[in-house]
């Protein structure tokens, strides 16, 4: 029916939207296997798809001033937010972090940061599907913050989650809209966004309207796995799965840290900032604390009984557990163990049941052997009496299986209660039936929302600075004390590695270069003394040396360049 | 008392008078808070000798259950180490005697409850065989030296155990490194020429044969054994095997052919093997349920929802009977724990003594069960006041109320184990075929209402004579082994059935020859189609029963007045939470947890668990006002593999801004923009925490993700 339609209309740029319209129908109604059949007749009928590309020109020229206005619009927020300094921090679309459930809220943000017309915003109130694109573009705040993640989708193209999400949101929108979408943030000009994919983003009219051409059946290929996702998204996690993992090659934007002028913070000043920070819902967060309180005494009942207790759900659990040591363990001997502490071991936690829960002053030869004397010690024992408390059984260091079979011994013994904390998301794959059965768990479910300060903070993680890498304060301290030939050998090195850093298969100075180098500025007189000299740097760890492939050694200095480059220009101050 | 340091992990914490620790008894712990803890001492008495009771029930299920296994393989010990004994200058035998005698014992997959067969086993050999039983456990043994000290050294401790004088003889050779089976096997020949005055005096009184008790190996998990080690092992015992009499047993939990696969041909014809097959454990599990909850022994009852929890437990994570036996337990306690009138859960004499001493406030309770309150609704005005005014009527109605509860499981239990009897044959099982299914149907609704039970008993009515008279034995069977005489008159009316099918065989048979069969005359379609509807019809009008026929009907006429009657579901029986337990999810919660999916809604959803009206949305976003961790979980689900720590900072950004609504414009604004990095900053790192990201060295300020998809 909708096929005679379409050839009947004489209406060219009806015929185009009712074609996609009629197909949208259908597909609501009657599911895929019409669908396929619509798309094949289409594919088959030449004489059709030759008119199409008639209307799709001038489809094309009309979209063309769509997309200018788009232009205009997204340039107006170009220009505003640039001027102000902080543009930084300047919005973004969220991705499908839209906020449908309050679009008052949205939309009256977005016309804050960026000033888009009133009307788009009403705009969006609607739940017409073409709108969606519009708060976003309308919430880009800022030209570059804007640009960056539309570059991004555009990057991400290829075949991963967000397309196909972004897909669904613009499905029902037809589909040289989005395209223009794209090619109009892209049409900015961005510093980060360098990466170009396969499509050239100049969306100069001319290539518009070619690409408007070449898109003849694009739109109703393109509809339909959007569609299907739109059906079974919750299921096929495999395919998701296959999807994220399709190509080697991930595309994502180029921007780095540094170019964002916000130096990696140290774990004092992230501490510092955070006090600052208020918690939200404290009246929620004690409530659930306090429900959680109440199963104490619960737990010291099932932990008598020959149960032992896992805690698992988001956020920490270290106030939790403490509250429950301080409350009702407090008559009782009992071992905190910190299983985020990076040096904790099974090795240690024997050793502090021997030492000093049982005060042996003996060694062992092995901690099988411990375990063993463990044992046996409880077993004879029996008013001997031991709680274990450990928070984040999960970590790095106790993960292992070696480590969870001998905790797991331990806890099967009838006078030692275990009440571990678990917080990886696949933490219980570390156990198997066996040792399942050696815990002999019972699991409590305590989300908290309580941060992760203490677990967090011995952790090297991504943004706080390396506490192993050497900061500036250091690197300068370490260098005045030394002579000034040492510091000149220094600076050399310093020198040559930063003249190379833009090289990424730099490895680092060979030790003969540099020695020659050293003997040209008159630094050293044999290589004897500039071995001397390495060594001394070596012990300040302010260099590492690496054997290369051919057996030359290679001297790199492990520090970031932002901070060599800082700590030259305080030197050349100085 | 700070817990923690940044030079340690492990803090220990000793009170300062020892002696307080002891005065808190478990008992205490019972009581919930200050007035809920009604007779909780009591209770958690009743909670502990029933638990006991149960466990000691379990217990010598499992002896019972594993003797066949056990007297079996025993059998096969003594025979293999009796040729050994004999061994003459006969060919044949020196021949046999390369190959060593293995029991190969198919345990099933259920690796947890082989701890326990082994340990009986162990304990079996012991007083029946030898004194040397070694069993070995892979992890124990990576390698040949490892794996030859584990054996030593076991082996010195069993002859410690008989004969402890000889304490420092075995310390110094436990204290060699070198162990090789040359030291094995002069060991060995020390041990039993020592022993052997002592042994043989010993023994001689039991059984001659054992001058040189033989060596039991008992490898646990055999699977799990790296080839070369077994391989290795084998061989070189086989060489020794003459003076070094050992014995191998694999313990296996998959198949048999495991064996061939793990070791070469070479290698297994030096074994002489066979195969021990275990009960499985699906059996297991119906002797368990049998005696343990459908029985009157015990007084404590599940409901269907918490043995559906606790069968799927088993059937689809892990056949393990101790799992099984462990919810059993935490029902029991859960029950006993927020269920103040569970004191009356125990036997019925005790429960009636009880009842008398209960008070106010558990009078109150009675009157609030909604099973009671039913049951007041049915009665007369004055006995409702009565009821609910007069304690000392209440309690003798509770007396008697209890006692008919008693009286209906005694019942209940009869006439299932009678319908199960009838149904377990059915051809494809419209009632399940093992008596627990059924046991979860009578338990959720009125089972004569089910589809099933109509095909059932459609199917019942097609039975022949002897299968309906063998059914009807059994039942007569289950009827005669209740001590209870509650359903004499059932039993009777059983007798007069088979009586009655009895005496019908005679007369059956004169009916079958009176009417002999009439000859068609040839025919075609149309009329072979049309004769055979006459017929129907024919049947339909005039349907002449056969006395069988008749008698059947009223065979399956009174099993089904029987379980009409007796079969109803426990809830419309009033005190019925006294003993049923119904706390489905609390169980599942606590035994099968699901920790991803947790994370989840706590990341996806904070409203369920902060409840806080402005949290609230619909399905699939949250407010930009969630927690911080909430918002970057929802940003970094929109990234693929790789994520661009600048853009996701930014949107995280903008998402907090908006939500702050704050003027970005405002000079104040970069100490907020600093804050707002270090939100960031935590939030990321506790997603690494999680195990959501990852750091990466691929592309700079990058994180790779580790999980896909939306969740």
């Amino acid at each position: 029916m909708s096929k005679l339609e379409l050839k009947e209309d004489k209406m060219l740029e009806v015929q185009f939207v009712g074609d996609d319209d009629v197909l949208n129908h259908i597909l609501d109604r009657e599911g895929g296997t019409k669908l396929k059949k619509e798309r094949a007749q289409l594919l088959v009928n030449p004489q059709k798809i030759l008119k199409k590309q008639e209307y799709n020109v001038e489809e094309g020229d009309q979209e063309v001033l769509k997309d200018q206005n788009y232009v205009k619009v997204l340039g107006q927020n170009v220009q505003e937010p640039l001027k102000n300094g902080s543009a930084t921090d300047g919005g973004n679309k969220v991705y499908s972090f839209q906020n449908r459930k309050h679009p008052e809220k949205m939309a009256k943000l977005a016309s804050e940061l960026a000033k888009t017309p009133r009307k788009s915003v009403s705009f969006s109130l609607k739940n017409d599907p073409e709108i969606i694109s519009i708060p976003q573009s309308s919430k880009g705040h800022s030209a570059s913050d804007r640009v960056q993640p539309e570059n991004n989708d555009k990057n991400e193209l290829q075949s991963t989650p967000p397309r196909s999400l972004r897909k669904r949101l613009i499905v029902p929108r037809s589909h040289s809209d989005s395209e223009s979408e794209y090619s109009a943030s892209n049409s900015e000009e961005d510093e980060g966004g360098a990466q170009e994919s396969e499509e050239d983003t100049d969306a100069s009219v001319l290539s518009q309207k070619i690409r408007a051409q070449s898109r003849v059946s694009a739109p109703v290929c393109k509809g339909t796995p959007s569609k299907k996702m739109k059906r079974d998204k919750s299921s096929n996690l495999v395919e998701e799965y296959f999807e994220a993992h399709s190509s080697s090659q991930v595309l994502t934007s180029d921007r780095t840290l540094q170019k964002l002028k916000r130096a990696a913070l140290d774990q004092q000043t992230l501490r510092n900032l955070l006090s600052k920070v208020s918690p939200s819902f404290s009246a929620e967060l004690t409530q659930l604390n306090q429900q959680h309180e109440k199963l104490f005494h619960k737990w010291m009942l099932q932990l008598h009984l020959g149960f032992n207790i896992v805690l698992y759900g988001l956020g920490s659990k270290r106030d939790l557990l403490e509250r429950f040591r301080t409350t009702v363990l407090q008559d009782s001997v009992h071992v905190v163990i910190n299983g985020f502490f990076p040096g904790i071991s099974v090795k240690s936690i024997l050793n502090s049941i021997t030492e000093e829960v049982l005060d042996h002053r003996g060694t062992f030869r092995s901690p099988l052997d411990q375990l063993d004397w463990i044992v046996s010690r409880f077993k004879e024992d029996s008013s001997l009496e031991l709680f274990l408390v450990i928070h984040n059984l999960d970590s790095q260091m106790l993960r292992g299986d070696k480590s969870q079979q001998m905790i797991g011994q331990l806890s099967s013994l009838r006078n030692i209660y275990l009440i571990a904390s678990i917080d990886h998301l696949n933490a219980p794959l570390m156990w198997d039936h066996a040792k399942q059965s050696l815990y002999n768990w019972l699991w409590y479910e305590t989300t908290t929302y309580s941060p992760y300060t203490e677990e967090t903070s011995y952790e090297s993680s991504l943004l706080v600075k390396q506490s192993g890498s050497l900061p500036l304060g250091a690197l300068t301290h370490v260098l005045r004390s030394l002579t000034p030939n040492a510091r000149g050998i220094f600076r050399l090195l310093m020198k040559y590695q930063l003249d190379k850093q833009e090289d990424p298969s730099y490895t680092g100075l060979s030790f003969q270069d540099f020695y020659q180098q050293c003997r040209e500025a008159f630094l050293v007189n044999s290589d004897l003394t500039l071995r001397a000299q390495l060594t001394e740097f070596r012990d300040h760890r302010l260099i590492r040396t690496k054997k290369g492939a051919d057996g030359v050694e290679y001297l790199l200095i492990p520090v970031d360049s932002a901070t060599l480059i800082n700590f030259l220009e305080e030197e050349e101050e100085a | 008392m700070a817990s923690s340091s940044v030079s340690k992990g492990c803090f220990v914490f000793k009170p300062n008078f020892k002696k307080r620790k002891i005065s808190v008894p478990i008992e205490e712990y019972f009581k919930k808070g200050k007035n809920e803890s009604e007779d909780s001492k009591l209770r958690f008495e009743t909670y502990h000798l029933i638990w006991q009771q149960m466990k000691s029930e379990t217990e010598q299920l499992q002896e019972d259950l594993n003797k066949n296994l056990f007297n079996n393989l025993i059998e096969f010990l003594q025979k293999s180490h009796a040729g050994f004994q004999k061994s003459s200058g006969d060919w044949a035998c020196q021949i046999k005697l390369k190959e060593i005698p293995t029991a190969a014992l198919v345990l099933g997959v259920n690796v947890t409850d082989h701890d326990l067969i082994f340990r009986s086993l162990t304990e079996a050999l012991h007083s029946n065989i030898t004194p040397y039983v070694v069993s070995l456990q892979a992890k124990d043994c990576p390698d040949m030296k490892h794996f030859l000290q584990k054996l030593v050294s076991q082996l010195m401790d069993c002859s410690v155990d008989t004969k402890p004088k000889e304490g420092e003889n075995v310390e110094v050779a436990q204290k060699k490194t070198h162990c090789s089976m040359e030291s094995l096997s002069s060991w060995y020949m020390t041990v039993t020429q020592k022993t052997d005055p002592k042994m043989a005096s010993k023994m001689r009184t039991t059984s001659s044969q054992w001058q040189s008790p033989p060596v039991v190996l008992i490898l646990k998990d055999m699977e799990s054994f790296t080839t070369k080690v077994l391989q290795d092992f084998i061989t070189i015992t086989s060489q020794h095997l003459h003076e070094f009499p050992l014995i191998l047993i694999f313990g296996i939990a998959t198949s048999p052919i495991i064996i061939h696969r793990l070791l070469p041909h070479a290698v297994s014809s030096l074994l002489c093997i066979e195969l021990f097959q275990s009960l499985s454990c699906k059996e297991h599990l119906t002797t368990v349920l049998d005696k343990l909850l459908l029985t009157t022994q015990f007084p404590f009852k599940i409901s269907e929802k918490v043995l559906q929890v606790l069968t799927n437990i088993f059937l689809y994570h892990d056949f393990s009977i101790q799992n099984f036996v462990k919810g059993l337990q935490l029902s029991l306690l859960e029950h006993f724990y927020s269920q103040p009138l569970s004191v009356l859960c125990c036997s019925l004499p005790e429960a009636k003594r009880r009842i008398n001493f209960l008070s106010v406030n558990q009078c109150e309770n009675i009157r609030r069960l909604p099973s009671f309150r039913r049951y007041v609704e049915k009665q007369a005005s004055e006995k409702q006041i009565a009821l609910l005014t007069n304690d000392r009527f209440l309690k003798e109605e509770t007396q008697s109320l209890l006692e008919d509860l008693y009286i209906y499981h005694v019942n209940y239990f009869l006439v299932l184990r009678c319908l199960h009897n009838f149904t377990s044959s059915l051809p494809k099982y419209p009632l399940g075929r093992q008596i627990r299914e059924l046991y979860c149907t009578c338990l959720e609704k009125n089972i004569w209402e089910s589809e099933e039970y109509a095909s059932a008993l459609q199917l019942l009515r097609m039975l022949a004579k002897d299968e309906l008279m063998t059914i009807l034995q059994k039942c007569f069977k289950v009827f005669n082994s209740s001590s209870e005489n509650q359903l004499g008159s059932t039993r009777k009316r059983i007798e007069e059935f088979l009586a009655q099918f009895q005496s019908l065989g005679d007369a059956k048979e004169e009916d079958a020859s009176g009417s002999q069969p009439k000859e068609l005359p040839k025919t075609d379609l149309y009329h072979l189609q049309k004769s055979l509807l006459e017929m129907k019809e024919l049947r339909k009008s005039s349907k002449k029963q056969t006395k069988f026929e008749v008698l059947r009907e009223k065979v399956v006429n009174f099993i089904d007045s029987l379980v009409r009657e007796y079969l109803l579901p426990p809830e419309t029986q009033p005190l019925h939470e006294v003993v049923y337990f119904s706390a489905a999810h609390t169980l599942r919660e606590h035994l099968n947890a699901a920790p991803r999916i947790a994370l989840h809604t706590a990341l996806n959803n904070p409203y369920y668990y902060l409840k806080n009206e402005a949290l609230n949305s619909e399905e699939g976003c949250i407010p930009n006002i969630a927690p911080d961790i909430c918002i970057a979980y929802k940003l970094h689900l929109e990234c693929s593999r790789l994520i661009n720590l600048v853009d996701w900072s930014e949107a995280f950004a903008t998402v907090v801004t908006a939500a702050e609504k704050m003027d970005v414009n405002s000079p104040a604004s970069e100490e907020m923009n600093e804050i707002i990095h270090a939100r960031f900053i935590r939030a990321v790192s506790e997603l690494e925490l999680l195990g959501f990201i990852k750091p990466t060295k691929r592309k700079t300020d990058h994180v790779a993700r580790l999980t896909w998809g939306g969740c």
